[in-house]
């Protein structure tokens, strides 16, 4: 019990010492939520737009005023001929035109076709689409305000409702990706860090020559990124409640549980990182491009899944963050109880049992 | 406890390769309590290897070998908690303080917290470091880190210390004072296991071997074995030994 006692302690002594680390540890995961919360959203909010009225009449001007009402877009300037639209889609002003051709109201009230074209910048396709379905529903509205008007006696109107995230805020998606992003950087990467650092200023070998257990080294090693991954999870949760407005639907104690087993699943890769390798250097590298590029790219977080081919769907099943992902996903926001994640928590600790194994049987080998 | 001339460690016919290469080929010798015992041998002699078998972290690939009474294929344990090492590279945590230093391997050593607490305050009095105690490793001396590394090694009263080329590094006067640790550490009973390639340290020796290409080629009183081999110091018996190594250096 001494034993781990002193080992920790000296654990804590390293990291608070080390004044860089410390910052990346525990603003890190702020910056990083926050980056993806202001900076990296894909949601429209006052794009500005340009509309080049050519039919001037009380129609064209009830449209143009619906689609500057919406909260998504903003006028920038006038616009009076095409050349104009054009240099400012090339200047970079605007990222969408709606050009309302001449006898806008005519063409409408005579039971003729009316058309509005859009023309969106489409250097960024995934915006070009998101600004034209958002233009276009402005659109629809429009009609359909008029079509309510003249009492047509055919309409379907689909009446759509956004379940778990009605106002389709990305941070629903991002929160729990960052939040397992983080706590398999911190808890993976620095764990296997630190006892690769043994190995490298040659204290292992002391270590492996004095009486201590294997298991206490490797408990010693974890109990500090376990805290401080705790931490994060707290920091993370208050800032997605408290500053990105995103509650937790769930059970916190669930959330919290599950982040936890998903820390000793990072934990235990660490320790098998740090078997096989020698160098802080090669631990790393292996953290980031064997652990992190998986992640982003296959736990379901930035693509989704089920669009991928079918043998990266297969490769996706042994990322453990993509069942981290859909456990927080549930929990937090479909508030989901155990009942709903088993499977998910199952697949977790099946696959932590088979790292810790592993790495305490290899650990062993390199002992005898 | 021990009586006079009691074998504290004891090796017999070991041997450890790694694939088609013998790094240690069939050694065999015994050292008493008290005793200190220089291990010769040019580097890749296979020196660090056989010490590394003696202190249970390397398996010995055949042989038998006993350390402190203990056997070290089925009694690792106990093998450890009657040693202390002190490794080749010189290895304490430099990013934190002399005093946590000792207390961190004190600790894992299972020295209790009040013992502890007695034995740092007199180790950092008779390396004459108590104002330093705060300081961080990185920040002394070579010296005084070896220094430092040895007390630490002998800290929990071992029967008997492996010292891995201890010296390296540091100028003679350096290492002579450092020798006087050593033998202090002797003169109350502990067995002292000392690898060098520094001959003058040979000298300072109750006994040593020379390895010469994983096989031990010269063993006995550095007087003795001046006589046996007709030369002036054992410098010359070294090169004239290691003349015949077909392992070159690493």
């Amino acid at each position: 019990m001494r034993q781990y006692g002193v080992f920790i302690k000296k654990e804590f002594k390293h990291i608070i010492r080390d004044k860089r680390s410390l910052l990346i540890l525990f603003a890190l995961p702020i910056a990083q939520i926050l980056i993806f919360g202001f900076a990296l959203t894909n949601e429209i909010k006052n794009t500005k737009i340009a509309i080049l009225d050519l039919s001037q009449d009380e129609a064209s001007h009830q449209l143009r005023d619906q689609l500057i009402a919406s909260q998504y877009f903003e006028l920038n300037g006038d616009v009076h001929d095409v050349a104009d639209v054009e240099s400012a889609l090339l200047s970079d002003q605007i990222k969408l035109a709606v050009i309302i051709p001449e006898n806008f109201q005519n063409d409408l009230s005579h039971g003729n076709e009316a058309q509005v074209q859009l023309i969106a910048d489409a250097t960024d396709p995934n915006t070009a689409t998101t600004l034209s379905v958002y233009a276009s529903a402005v659109i629809r509205d429009f009609q359909g305000d008029i079509n309510g008007a003249y009492n047509l006696p055919y309409t379907i109107t689909p009446e759509v409702r956004m379940l778990y995230n009605p106002q389709l805020k990305g941070a629903y998606l991002f929160v729990p990706g960052v939040m397992g992003m983080i706590l398999l950087l911190i808890s993976a990467m620095m764990t296997s860090i630190a006892i690769v650092r043994e190995k490298e200023i040659n204290t292992m070998e002391i270590i492996l020559a004095s009486p201590l257990k294997p298991i206490v080294l490797i408990l010693s090693k974890a109990v500090p990124y376990i805290t401080i991954s705790l931490v994060n999870v707290t920091t993370i949760l208050l800032i997605s409640i408290f500053i990105l407005g995103l509650p937790v639907a769930g059970n916190i104690f669930l959330l919290f549980a599950v982040c936890f087993l998903f820390i000793t699943t990072a934990i235990a890769l660490g320790l098998m990182i740090s078997n096989i390798t020698d160098s802080q250097q090669t631990a790393m590298f292996i953290s980031l491009m064997g652990l992190m590029l998986p992640t982003l790219i296959l736990s379901g977080f930035m693509f989704p899944i089920e669009n991928m081919p079918v043998p990266m769907q297969v490769l996706s099943n042994i990322v453990p963050t993509k069942w981290f992902f859909i456990i927080v996903k549930d929990v937090m926001i479909k508030g989901l109880g155990f009942a709903s994640i088993w499977r998910e928590v199952l697949i977790l600790t099946g696959m932590t049992l088979f790292f810790l194994f592993v790495s305490y049987k290899k650990f062993k080998t390199r002992l005898a | 406890m021990h009586k006079e001339g009691q074998i504290v460690i004891s090796a017999s016919e070991l041997t450890k390769t790694f694939g088609d290469f013998t790094a240690v080929d069939h050694i065999s010798f015994e050292v008493k309590k008290g005793e200190i015992f220089g291990f010769l041998g040019a580097n890749g002699a296979g020196k660090t290897t056989a010490m590394k078998m003696l202190i249970g972290i390397l398996s010995p690939t055949s042989g038998n070998a006993s350390v402190a009474g203990y056997d070290i294929y089925t009694q690792t344990e106990h093998v450890k908690q009657n040693i202390g090492y002190m490794s080749q590279r010189f290895s304490l945590y430099e990013d934190i303080p002399v005093i946590e230093n000792i207390r961190f391997f004190g600790g894992i050593y299972g020295v209790g917290a009040k013992e502890l607490k007695a034995k740092s305050a007199a180790l950092l009095d008779k390396l004459e470091l108590t104002s330093s105690a705060k300081t961080l490793v990185r920040d002394l001396p070579l010296g005084w880190k070896q220094k430092l590394a040895f007390s630490i090694s002998i800290l929990h009263d071992p029967q008997v210390v492996f010292l891995d080329e201890p010296t390296g590094g540091v100028d003679p006067i350096t290492r002579r004072k450092f020798w006087e640790l050593i033998y202090e550490a002797a003169d109350r009973g502990v067995t002292v296991f000392v690898t060098t390639h520094y001959m003058d340290e040979a000298e300072y020796c109750d006994r040593i071997s020379i390895m010469v290409d994983g096989r031990i080629a010269a063993m006995d009183k550095p007087a003795i074995l001046k006589e046996q081999f007709q030369s002036p110091t054992i410098d010359a018996i070294f090169t004239q030994l290691a003349r015949g190594a077909k392992r070159t250096a690493d």
